[in-house]
């Protein structure tokens, strides 16, 4: 067995350079004759523009050119990977998104004008020289306001500020109303998911150049699918072939979903590239990528859930406004519909289920997907809901979620909401949790707190999420406009070492060191032998990227089939050399040998021949060994898992302490146990984020207030516990090759509804029994306030 | 502008600065070391602190001008002279310190200051010690995993119920 193969908690290789200061992030990359960009963005929210005037700009010192709209008009849009079908039938509205503001701003921070100049400093300088005339137009930012006859429409020539009114599933919504008209209970709560700023530690940039040998254009874009971009960039704004656009996303320092969309200054700096026949780069500053990195979650929910006297749940009922922004970012339809809607039965026997949305266009940041996309949202309603039920019922949390779960032997499990569940033990997650938690000792330990004057409370959620994204012809179905497969091309160099080029990208996942534990598994032989090139569309086939948690579960399914291929061949191979039939070879250890007997062949003698070939069959096999493999998965994978949160509140301030942070997932197989649980603390940071610290907030004009790292509050380090994860409770996924699930989003999405149960929970034994809910994020300041009756 | 001369890593270098040139673009410009990250503009991130005559400071917020002969280290500069990881790169290493790097040359310098003052750290002091560097990818507990092991203490009960 090779020592790095599956389930070694392998070092990470990628690290001896992230470690030593040789990373190559795209900020890194000058370029010869490089000019730089500076976007002068809009400052205010709505507005119409009368006049730029660009004269003294164009004089200052180093100015090379200035772009407005009026340059991009034979330019495409920004498109919209994904069309929702509303409740009537009717696609979605969708806007234009130009690249630069074609006659209207409509959120601050959009872009008006783009100075290129030969120096960063000159470029922005000479941005302030532009004179701007806007007739400021009213806001709109509140998704209710938006929605009022006569609000102010951020997009003139559509009907209204709703982008979709959508209901999940239809059909059932009558059969959903009697169910709750029948139910022994009714459990309802009004929820806020706040708006986030995804905030990956490096800011995005771009660096287009164009080469007139050949007329080739190269973008260097800090994304998570260099060749989405590639294809929407091409083929919808700039009208430039696959086959003479290159697209490098080289290291990339962090995503959570923020760089897998199409951004204008990707387009801009491709196209000035070639209309000023220099390079052209742009890095964003943090104030920037506040205001024009797409944003996530924000949606106001109405939830309800309806119980029998048994308390069995009965239905799920929801109404929720889900905030698309200005414009509509790459994915933003999917995340409050299908990727939301298809998870509202959680790990839960609902029979029925009804899920209304209401996508609204509001003068903010575009909202697209981040660290979860929907499933956090899905999630929280429902562990809010089930733990204010328990609560109402009398009934222990853990009970009432056991006594509905979806039984181990229920698998597959079709739900309600069009989603079939392959495997899954909930109970046993529960169980597991319950035990790392220390749950047993945690009455000795809230007494212990009330001893000291503080109020310790527990809370408990229990998470599903749909990863591994996704059939491509069932998300076709359901209005992608794109396939989800992934690719690989695994090559097998002459003597022995494999370079394998994936489509996924890694920013922070890893995969240069899973990837090379499942190959070198597969072949037996050292992981150091496999190299694993991403994030270039010059060199890896057609692949779809990495967002989702769909990295392993697709991408590292293609790269087995491809393996597959490739070991096929080389059986074939060595029994030319064995003088055997093919059948009769197996291969151990990075060893070919002939069943039963001694006659063997070693990797490397098969790999040579295969690039040497005196002695091959070749009237039977091409030389070479060098195999692509598309992988299209056939359903989602379900990880799922169960959190527990321990919390102190100081009753004299409001301040929440988590003392104790408890993960029990099932994530199937795990290929590296190490990697795993950096991916499961990641989340549970940003969840935990979100429910204690972070919000975006809006003035009523559309002002971001929370647009720098002193007033959006990231969490650091002394915000955040220890964890105790365990992934021990293992039902592989029956559908994919590896039998893995994907663990990069379970953090976030279980921690947010799991801390604010514990609050609630807390203030409850404090006898603060009047609060029933509290919105995120849990601030000193509103758990005081709401302490006060 | 002028040049201005300083140690870096052990090695005297010079280059043009202007009166605004801020230590963080001397370091990256000026000297191609892009080990030194910038991820904000507001003095907050911590990705771009740098050893400044032993002690860690936010490049993005000293003026290379103001520097003039000053001795600064740099992630570049923090391996064995044998090119293997130094101690504190190796525990960031063994422990899964690291996803995407791009806080990481932050977070080995702010180590090193750390354990320069206070050889034996506590996870609390850790926390407290690393509170100017942002982490948005690993949730901090395999960083002060790494620190608490660079500085030779057990971290094999980190996060587990008997270390509470
Ligand atoms: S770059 Fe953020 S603190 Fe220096
Ligand atoms: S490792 Fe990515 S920000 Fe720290």
């Amino acid at each position: 067995m090779p020592k790095d193969g599956i389930g070694a908690s392998s070092k990470r290789r990628e690290d001896l350079r992230f470690l030593t200061g040789s990373g190559r992030y795209t900020d890194d990359m000058n370029l010869r004759g490089q000019a730089h960009v500076h976007f002068l963005r809009s400052e205010v929210a709505h507005g119409r523009i009368k006049a730029i005037d660009t004269t003294a700009a164009a004089a200052m010192p180093g100015v090379v050119r200035i772009f407005t709209a009026a340059d991009f008009e034979s330019v495409g849009g920004l498109p919209c990977g994904w069309q929702v079908t509303d409740r009537h039938g009717q696609p979605m509205q969708e806007p234009k998104h130009p690249v630069l503001a074609d006659g209207k701003v409509r959120h601050v921070g959009d872009p008006i004008a783009a100075v290129v100049a030969e120096t960063p400093e000159q470029a922005r300088d000479a941005a302030e020289a532009i004179g701007v005339d806007i007739d400021e137009l009213p806001a709109v930012i509140d998704m209710k306001a938006a929605l009022k006859d006569g609000a102010p429409k951020v997009h003139d020539d559509l009907a209204s500020n709703l982008c979709y009114d959508w209901g999940f599933v239809e059909e059932n919504r009558e059969a959903v109303n009697e169910a709750f008209d029948k139910a022994a209970h009714v459990v309802s709560l009004e929820l806020v998911n706040n708006r986030l700023v995804a905030n990956p530690m490096e800011p995005r940039v771009a660096v287009g150049d164009y080469d007139p040998w050949g007329d080739m254009h190269t973008l260097y874009t800090t994304s998570q699918n260099p060749h989405v971009i590639r294809l929407l960039m091409g083929a919808f704004v700039l009208g430039i072939p696959e086959h003479k656009l290159r697209v490098v996303a080289p290291d990339v320092g962090g995503g959570f979903g923020s760089k897998i969309f199409h951004y204008a200054e990707e387009a801009f700096c491709t196209f000035a590239a070639k209309a000023l026949k220099r390079p052209v780069k742009w890095t964003a500053s943090r104030s920037e990528a506040f205001i024009s990195d797409a944003q996530g979650r924000d949606h106001v929910t109405k939830m309800e859930l309806a119980l029998d006297a048994d308390h069995h749940f009965t239905a799920i009922r929801t109404e929720t406004y889900a905030n698309m922004g200005a414009y509509l970012s790459t994915f933003a339809p999917s995340v409050p519909t299908w990727l939301h809607g298809t998870l509202m039965a959680g790990n839960y026997r609902t029979p029925l289920i009804y899920v209304n949305v209401k996508a609204v266009f509001t003068n903010t940041v575009p909202v697209d997907a981040y660290r979860g996309a929907g499933r956090p949202e899905a999630t929280f309603q429902l562990e809010r809901a089930i733990d204010k039920a328990a609560r109402e019922l009398g009934v222990d949390p853990i009970e009432l979620r056991r006594k509905n779960f979806i039984q181990p032997d229920q698998f597959p499990y079709q739900t309600p909401v069009a989603v079939v569940y392959d495997t899954g033990n909930y109970q046993a997650t529960m169980d597991k949790m319950l035990q790392v938690a220390d749950h047993a000792g945690f009455e000795a330990r809230a007494a212990q707190s009330k001893a000291r004057g503080k109020l310790r409370g527990f809370g408990i959620a229990h998470y599903i999420e749909a990863c591994g994204i996704a059939p491509s012809n069932l998300v076709g179905q359901l209005g992608a406009r794109a396939g989800l497969y992934e690719s690989a091309t695994v090559r097998v160099n002459a003597t022995g070492s494999l370079t394998v080029m994936t489509g996924s990208h890694s920013h922070g996942q890893g995969h240069e060191t899973t990837f090379a534990q499942v190959v070198a598994e597969m072949i037996g032989i050292d992981a150091g032998q496999v190299e694993i090139v991403h994030g270039d569309t010059a060199n890896s086939p057609m692949g779809m990227g990495t967002y989702g948690s769909r990295s392993l579960a697709v991408g590292g399914s293609a790269i087995v089939r491809a393996t597959n291929k490739i070991i096929d061949k080389a059986k074939k191979i060595a029994a030319h050399l064995l003088e055997c039939a093919p059948e009769d070879i197996e291969l151990k250890d990075g060893k070919f040998s002939v069943a039963g007997t001694d006659k063997s062949v070693e990797w490397a003698g098969v790999t040579l021949a295969a690039y040497v070939p005196h002695n091959y069959p070749l009237e039977e096999l091409e030389p070479g060994l060098e195999e692509t493999a598309f992988y299209d998965p056939s359903n989602f994978t379900y990880p799922a898992g169960a959190y527990g949160c321990e919390v102190e509140i100081d009753p004299e301030t409001g301040k929440v302490a988590i003392v104790g942070f408890s993960a029990a997932d099932d994530f199937g197989n795990i290929v590296n146990p190490m990697i795993v649980d950096g991916q499961v603390h990641g989340g549970l940071a940003q969840g935990i984020g979100q429910a204690l610290m972070e919000n975006c907030v809006y003035d009523k004009n559309g002002q971001l207030l929370s647009g720098s790292f002193m007033d959006y509050t990231m969490p650091r380090a002394d915000d955040l516990p220890s964890y105790r994860v365990d992934h021990s409770c293992i039902t592989p996924c029956t559908h994919n090759p590896l039998g893995v699930k994907g663990c990069g989003e379970a953090g976030a999405i279980g921690s947010p509804p799991a801390v604010v149960n514990a609050v609630i929970d807390a203030l409850h034994r404090g006898g603060h029994t009047h609060v029933s809910h509290i919105d995120m994020p849990l601030t000193p300041a509103r758990v005081w306030a709401a302490m006060q009756k | 502008m002028a040049k201005v001369t300083m140690t870096v890593n052990g090695k005297p270098v010079a280059a043009e600065a202007e009166g605004r040139t801020l230590l963080s673009q001397y370091l990256r410009e000026g000297l191609g070391l892009t080990g030194t990250h910038i991820g904000c503009d507001t003095s907050q991130c911590g990705a771009c602190v740098v050893l400044v005559d032993g002690k860690a400071v936010k490049s993005c917020s000293a003026l290379a001008m103001d520097l003039e002969g000053a001795e600064v280290r740099t992630v570049e500069g923090m391996a064995n002279p044998d090119g293997s990881l130094g101690t504190i790169q190796q525990a960031f290493q063994d422990h899964h310190g690291l996803q995407c790097g791009f806080c990481t040359p932050g977070m080995v310098m702010s180590a090193a200051a750390l354990l320069a003052e206070n050889p034996k750290p506590s996870e609390a002091e850790i926390r407290h010690y690393l509170e100017g560097n942002l982490c948005r990818c690993t949730g901090y507990h395999n960083i002060v995993k790494a620190v608490l092991s660079a500085s030779g203490q057990d971290v094999s009960q980190l996060g587990t119920v008997a270390a509470e």
